[in-house]
């Protein structure tokens, strides 16, 4: 089915806000916004949703401290208990504080690229990726509403123009998505 | 958008627009490299190229061609390698720990202290390793099965720790830096005429598009990080002192180390950010971003972390005669008095007294003034590591195993060759990256730009 994107540009990130305000207020669904830095309280009005990545870091590190215990305990205590200076690894309690640093710094690391990893394979950016900004300066100084037609049924192209219109823009592109 | 105090100076200099913050910032990577880009790079890779010579002739011949003896077994291997992951302290600690206060002006600096930061850490790196002297089989520090048996690293061993703190403590970093460098090389790729020049920031910057989604998450993952980070600038350099601290040699069995450690790094940290911005700043072109407000709060950080490591200096003094054991007083008697009495005073006047010469504001608000106390900073932090490692153990309990510490031409050739090494990748990062993070930077432009603080509607409500 074909489609007709609308691409409406400014040059402020505070004017886009005011923008997407008024056009949401009126029933208009905004697909997306790109914009070269974080609009800070755009995603509220556009409908986008905090994102779940701080739990999954939080998994990863759980993943990670367990790792940890699990490891250092079968080679430690189970594996091959040492006799430090007539002091052996009788169990893993006794033996926890010298584990200390490694528990943590594997937490860490886990948490830490497990969250990075998935950040990256969620967004699609990974190396050799295509840009999909529709207008490189995108990432410069301009700041784009995507407006999708098959997302507004009940408003009509010329009605969305006339809105357009009133609520003012600095560059407004039309494309035909098949 | 957040406003500031009136009475705070402005973090951007100048009527300054988002594309002028773009094109400051890209500007340097796509003109023509400057003459003195290509002597100092020129310098900097023949001391490199000398250095990985003489690393190639220690791990040829073995580690004897260091000044080592019996007595002294640690000298400058372990003394470059706390000094370079001590200065590999102030990118994440600027990055994390400032994020998580929201210091603003952290955003001029972050990506150039974190670059530093990482390249500091690979020189770090490096000499664990050729210390070694078997460098191929450098991974048995990790706990990999293997056909010897039942044989395992030694996880209470304060060296193994290092292993783990330094591998997490690096990637991390550099995670870090690269999620924060994607937008901007999405920036380069777009602006990019030269096809090869767009092909290669296409592949840097991941087809990263901007989209409303990625920034909430990028936010996100930015903070998250942040939190990660932050202890781990702590436990990093903690677990380095570890190294000393948990052992029985007066001088080094002393249990301040850890935040002694911390501060140190820092101290050293924020000095060597302030000798390779004040020069990055002026090469590039960059004085509206970093400019004297930013010395002035870095010269502060520098100035509490220096009053901090001078209390531990006299803690350690007074505690070493208070104890009553005669082994730990001499161990601090001979520092000050004995026949390494230079490099201790050299120690104590360049990390006690400069700092505390920041208390004056004409001074810490001088930029040559900084740049000359950042490297007396600098070399007083190595004294400390030398003094803390060699002097502690060149006397030890038996008078006819007392020695001295020669280094030998190698030792010096590859303290001196990292030092090569590392500007060879700063410059190689000061001209193919973008220095600033310049989209963090626009984000702060209305909130803290000196015309937008000074237009009339700036203290109306928005």
């Amino acid at each position: 089915m074909s489609d007709k994107v609308l691409y409406v540009m400014y040059d402020d990130d505070h004017v886009l806000k005011h923008s997407a305000e008024k056009l949401v207020s009126k029933g208009v669904k905004i697909a997306e916004v790109f914009s070269p830095f974080p609009i800070h309280g755009i995603d509220p009005i556009i409908g986008v949703k905090q994102t779940r990545l701080g739990i999954m870091a939080f998994l990863y590190g759980l993943t990670g401290l367990t790792l940890a215990t699990i490891g250092m305990r079968f080679f430690m205590i189970t594996d091959w208990p040492m006799n430090i200076g007539g002091k052996p690894n009788f169990s893993y309690l006794e033996n926890m504080l010298a584990f200390v640093p490694i528990s943590f710094e594997f937490t860490v690391m886990c948490a830490a690229h497990g969250m990075a990893i998935t950040y990256l394979l969620r967004n699609k950016t990974l190396p050799g990726m295509p840009a999909q900004n529709p207008d490189p300066r995108t990432t410069d100084d301009k700041f784009v509403m995507e407006i999708r037609l098959s997302d507004n049924h009940q408003i009509s192209e010329s009605e969305l123009d006339g809105m357009l219109q009133e609520i003012g823009y600095l560059e407004l592109d039309k494309k035909e998505i098949k | 958008m957040q406003k500031e105090a009136a009475i705070r100076e402005p973090l951007i200099l100048g009527h300054k627009t988002y594309h002028d913050v773009t094109e400051d910032v890209c500007r340097p990577i796509e003109d023509k490299a400057p003459k003195m880009w290509y002597i100092l790079f020129g310098i900097a890779l023949v001391i490199g190229l000398y250095g990985v010579g003489s690393i190639m002739y220690l791990l040829g011949t073995g580690i004897g061609v260091w000044g080592l003896n019996k007595t002294i077994g640690w000298a400058w291997d372990i003394t470059n390698f706390v000094w370079w992951v001590g200065i590999g302290h102030a990118g994440t600690l600027i990055s994390a720990v400032l994020l998580l206060f929201r210091q603003k002006w952290r955003m001029a600096i972050n990506r150039s202290a974190e670059a530093m930061t990482i390249f500091a850490v690979f020189m770090a790196g490096t000499f664990p390793l050729i210390h070694m002297g078997r460098l191929w089989v450098g991974y048995w520090v990790m706990p990999i099965p293997n056909q010897f048996g039942s044989l395992w690293v030694n996880f209470n061993s304060p060296l193994l720790w290092d292993v783990f703190a330094i591998s997490t403590y690096l990637s991390v970093s550099l995670v870090f830096w690269y999620i924060g460098l994607i937008p901007d090389f999405a920036t380069i790729r777009d602006r990019a005429k030269k096809p090869l020049a767009k092909k290669m920031y296409s592949i840097l910057s991941f087809g990263w598009s901007g989209r409303a989604k990625h920034w909430n998450r990028f936010e996100l993952v930015s903070l998250v990080l942040a939190g990660l980070a932050t202890p781990l600038v702590f436990s990093v350099h903690s677990i380095v002192s570890f190294d000393f601290a948990t052992s029985v040699i007066p001088g080094w069995h002393t249990t301040i180390f850890p935040p002694y450690f911390v501060a140190g790094a820092v101290f050293s940290g924020f000095a060597m950010v302030q000798t390779l911005l004040l020069i990055m700043r002026k090469a590039m072109g960059l004085e509206a971003y970093i400019h004297t407000k930013h010395v002035e709060y870095m010269n502060i950080v520098i100035m509490v972390t220096g009053s901090i490591v001078g209390t531990a200096y006299i803690t350690e003094l007074f505690i070493s005669w208070y104890s009553g054991v005669e082994y730990e007083s001499y161990a601090f008697i001979n520092r000050a008095t004995g026949p390494y009495w230079w490099a201790y005073w050299s120690m104590m006047t360049c990390n006690v007294i400069s700092p505390q010469l920041m208390w004056i504001r004409r001074l810490r608000r001088s930029l040559l003034f900084t740049f000359f106390i950042s490297i007396v900073v600098n070399i007083g932090m190595w004294f400390e590591r030398y003094v803390i490692i060699v002097t502690s153990i060149h006397r030890d309990y038996v008078p006819a195993a007392w020695s001295m510490h020669f280094p030998s031409h190698i030792d010096i050739a590859v303290y001196i060759g990292t030092i090569g090494l590392f500007f060879v990748f700063f410059l190689l990062f000061a001209r193919f990256f973008p220095v600033l993070a310049l989209n963090e930077v626009k984000t702060i432009l209305k909130g803290s730009g000196q015309s937008y603080k000074e237009s009339p509607d700036y203290h109306k409500h928005h």
